[in-house]
């Protein structure tokens, strides 16, 4: 049996979509197909739109086809005053949110597609002019457009797959995942995340790992060092594999030379300070690597910088490697 | 007469709504309606200058390198850095790896797929159309095999950007003093690659001969020669279509063309030019920025106190969702009071590439010479990228540091994918105090200004038929969809 897939695009970039299409995979369409995944629709790249396309959605809504999963794509947009005319969907006058609403009480499964989806996400920047929020989270408030106690027909609340963009690899295996009925509530962690990606740090893999050893820090942008204490990356908090499943063939955004700012966490639009900059009190980052007390935080950063080797202390404030590592004569041992 | 409301358009970028006055068969009037306010212009005031740098990408998931690249500009505008030559190679690496990226989803994904609907199964064309260009949802297994090839030549595409920019969409690597990223040099060979293995399914698949020589043709004539040797090519077939459906003739825009300039140098020069392109004195004029306005009248936004149209260094953002006379939430930019036209067609169209001219003088701007531009645009910039590969100094700096000044004032402008981005932006007291966008979709996808002269797309719409069989139905138009799609809009920048 197929599992039918109906995916809707409202508040945010379709930079979700866009980062899908970058799966890594000689044949996505036929991917999804050999894993018994439908798409019924997808707002950039059905044939039909118009008519078709919101005869498609009255289906759904009036079960006269089956929705297995709503995939959303885009913070809901509830503004102005609740009325959710910031987006009337294109050709019905209804606003997008009240779409929503009617599909996710039909659907199997209901999935958010990206930061906005599940939390708002960038789109609810500054004082949230349009009364952004994602399907069942404002920033790290349960409740959102559906509500905190919802639950899809399947069972599960709002599935998660929180990242801006989310990873392409993540919505494939969550799909994948839920068409093979192997997708339970033990597999999201505690915000709806799937935990094969969530359980992760991006600090996992990180290629600037030895000079985070030694808190040998880049002071600049296209620096080489740890971005940690000075460039305000969240790396050693912000749960997702990022650096173990990469980006785009070979990437992360800390191998791009920038800081994580932990967009698969919510609320990350906001961090209170520039997203550039590390926040620091008495000369010590504030946000510490996740489950490590302060205490030994300052006591091994300071042992680690006076034990810090020249040619990794060299190298951090540098956009090239100027020192390599000296070969050794007698073998490693 | 009669109305009809069509949306959403499926396959363009964002929600999209064109409602049109029907008269004997043909629209009479169109108004384009964007059905979405987002707010990013008011969102970044307040913010750390530098905060833009992360905000700007995401105004767009499908030119969120563009949107960095404006934003990146602006900033440097307002800051005075001067980019060293690695970073200004690097960024228009980036740059023109999105904009490539987006012309072959345009044409794949988006454009062909069109073909294949019902309304042409009776044409000798529609079976190889089916083979080649069926849609990525609802074109059934064995067909849209070239799509498919081209999404998996995309990806591969991109992981350029995985290298330069860490990610795609919405990379940080792109700043105002530079990039990011150094790339090595051994780096750099396996760069290279990517951009062979793009240049190989080009070459075999899109345009059947080598691209210098598709970025040679100089004239219709040429173009005509050219069909003969590479009959079976992706652009063959779309030249033969476009024949029997008689694209050449559909959709003229206003005929004059904006262009910001594309791909800055090291030595201030673009690589294609900037300008406006005035089809009817044949004349490319330069451009004076100072000229650019956005009018209010029938976008949902609160009028400014003045009687005029104002400049985006002083534009005014404020939500209105109850004006009187208005129909969407796109400004009307206008360029000296008048309506432009963006995009692949107006840089090589002011850039004087001889082949685009040519069949612009024959036809003007419409479906066929705006598809064809970008695909021109393919051949022309992927050799420009492995100069400018070459060219990258290891060693050298990508990245110059310098303070964001506590009051400065600063302007982005740039070309995307789809044509003329510019932001504009003041600082003051070390934060963002104004900051407005003019994407490229937003000039093509205009309302009517305060005359009720219609935008470059409800322009272009004014004359299209309505499909024979659609006489007994609510009324549907094929060509409407192929004027549309020609534009390549992205509604998302355009209600950003």
């Amino acid at each position: 049996m197929t599992f039918n897939v109906l995916w809707l695009q409202s508040g945010g970039c379709g930079g979700c979509t866009m980062s899908l299409l970058c799966a890594d995979t000689p044949d996505l369409p036929g991917l999804l197909r050999d894993n018994g995944i439908n798409l019924l629709g997808h707002p950039a790249l059905s044939l039909k739109g118009g008519a078709d396309h919101i005869g498609l959605l009255q289906d759904c809504v009036h079960g006269r086809v089956r929705l297995d999963a709503l995939c959303v794509e885009g913070a809901m947009l509830r503004g102005p005053h609740g009325s959710g005319r910031f987006h009337l969907l294109a050709g019905t006058e209804v606003a997008m949110i009240d779409w929503v609403r009617q599909l996710a009480a039909v659907a199997r499964h209901v999935v958010a597609i990206g930061a906005c989806a599940a939390w708002g996400g960038i789109t609810a920047s500054g004082f949230n002019p349009t009364e952004a929020c994602g399907l069942q989270y404002e920033d790290a408030l349960k409740g959102g457009l559906l509500g905190a106690h919802f639950r899809a027909l399947g069972g599960l609340p709002v599935i998660n797959i929180a990242g801006c963009p989310t990873h392409p690899g993540w919505v494939t295996d969550s799909l994948m995942a839920l068409a093979a009925g192997l997708l339970t509530e033990a597999d999201l962690d505690p915000l709806g995340r799937p935990r094969f990606y969530a359980d992760q740090l991006v600090h996992h893999g990180c290629t600037r790992n030895e000079y985070y050893e030694y808190k040998a820090s880049a002071a600049k942008p296209s620096d080489l060092g740890c971005t940690m204490e000075n460039m305000g990356c969240k790396g050693t908090q912000a749960h997702a594999d990022c650096n173990t499943r990469l980006w785009n063939g070979y990437g992360s955004c800390t191998r791009g030379g920038y800081a994580c700012i932990s967009c698969t966490e919510p609320g990350f639009q906001h961090p209170g300070h520039p997203f550039h900059l590390t926040p620091k009190l008495a000369g010590i980052p504030i946000g510490l690597p996740t489950d490590m007390p302060k205490a030994w935080f300052v006591a091994l950063a300071s042992l680690s910088k006076s034990a810090t080797p020249k040619r990794v202390k060299q190298n951090a404030h540098s956009d090239h490697v100027v020192l390599p590592p000296v070969p050794r004569k007698t073998g490693l041992r | 007469m009669t109305r009809l409301i069509l949306g959403p358009f499926n396959r363009v970028e964002g929600d999209l709504e064109v409602q049109l006055e029907v008269a004997d068969g043909r629209v009479a009037e169109a108004r384009v309606k964007a059905p979405m306010y987002r707010g990013f212009e008011v969102v970044l005031q307040g913010r750390d200058p530098m905060d833009a740098m992360t905000i700007a990408p995401r105004i767009c998931g499908i030119c969120s390198v563009s949107q960095s690249v404006a934003a990146a500009k602006a900033l440097a505008d307002a800051s005075g850095v001067v980019v060293p030559a690695n970073g200004v190679h690097a960024t228009n690496l980036m740059l023109a790896c999105e904009n490539l990226a987006d012309h072959l989803t345009h044409f794949y994904v988006f454009f062909m797929p069109d073909f294949t609907r019902e309304v042409y199964a009776q044409r000798p064309w529609f079976g190889e159309a089916e083979r080649r260009f069926a849609a990525v949802v609802g074109g059934g297994p064995g067909n849209g095999l070239h799509n498919r090839a081209a999404l998996a030549a995309r990806a591969r595409w991109l992981e350029l950007m995985g290298a330069l920019g860490g990610k795609w969409p919405h990379t940080g690597a792109i700043l105002p003093g530079g990039t990011s990223r150094a790339i090595e040099s051994t780096e750099r060979v396996r760069l290279l690659t990517r951009l062979r293995e793009m240049r190989a399914f080009l070459e075999a698949t899109l345009f059947g001969c080598a691209l210098e020589e598709l970025a040679a043709l100089h004239s219709l004539a040429d173009l005509h020669a050219w069909r003969m040797r590479a009959a079976g090519s992706d652009l063959a077939l779309f030249l033969d279509i476009a024949d029997d459906a008689d694209l050449a003739q559909l959709g003229a825009g206003p005929g004059r063309y904006l262009s910001y300039g594309a791909y800055l140098q090291p030595n201030a020069s673009h690589a294609l030019a900037q300008g406006v392109w005035d089809a009817a004195t044949q004349q490319r004029l330069a451009l004076d920025a100072s000229q650019i306005s956005e009018d209010l009248h029938h976008a949902w936004y609160a009028q400014n106190s003045g009687t005029q149209p104002l400049h985006p260094t002083d534009g005014l953002t404020q939500p209105d969702p109850d004006k009187a006379g208005a129909y969407t939430w796109n400004k009307a930019p206008r360029l000296a009071g008048q309506v432009v036209e963006t995009g692949a067609i107006a840089r090589q169209l002011v850039d004087g590439q001889p082949l685009i001219r040519d069949a612009c003088t024959l036809y003007g701007g419409t479906v066929l010479t705006r598809v064809l531009a970008r695909l021109v645009e393919l051949a022309r910039i992927l050799p420009m990228m492995e100069q400018w590969l070459m060219a990258l100094q290891p060693n050298e700096p990508f990245h110059q540091v310098q303070a964001m000044p506590e009051q400065a004032q600063g302007a982005g402008l740039s070309e995307a994918a789809r044509g003329a981005l510019g932001h504009w932006l003041r600082i003051d007291k070390g934060r963002i105090a104004h900051y407005q966008i003019v994407a490229p979709t937003s000039w093509n996808f205009s309302p009517r200004d305060a005359a009720g002269t219609p935008g470059a797309l409800e322009m272009a719409l004014v004359g299209a038929p309505l499909d024979a069989a659609s006489t007994d139905g609510p009324g549907t138009s094929v060509a409407v969809q192929h004027i549309v799609r020609s534009f390549d809009p992205c509604m998302v920048c355009t209600v950003h």
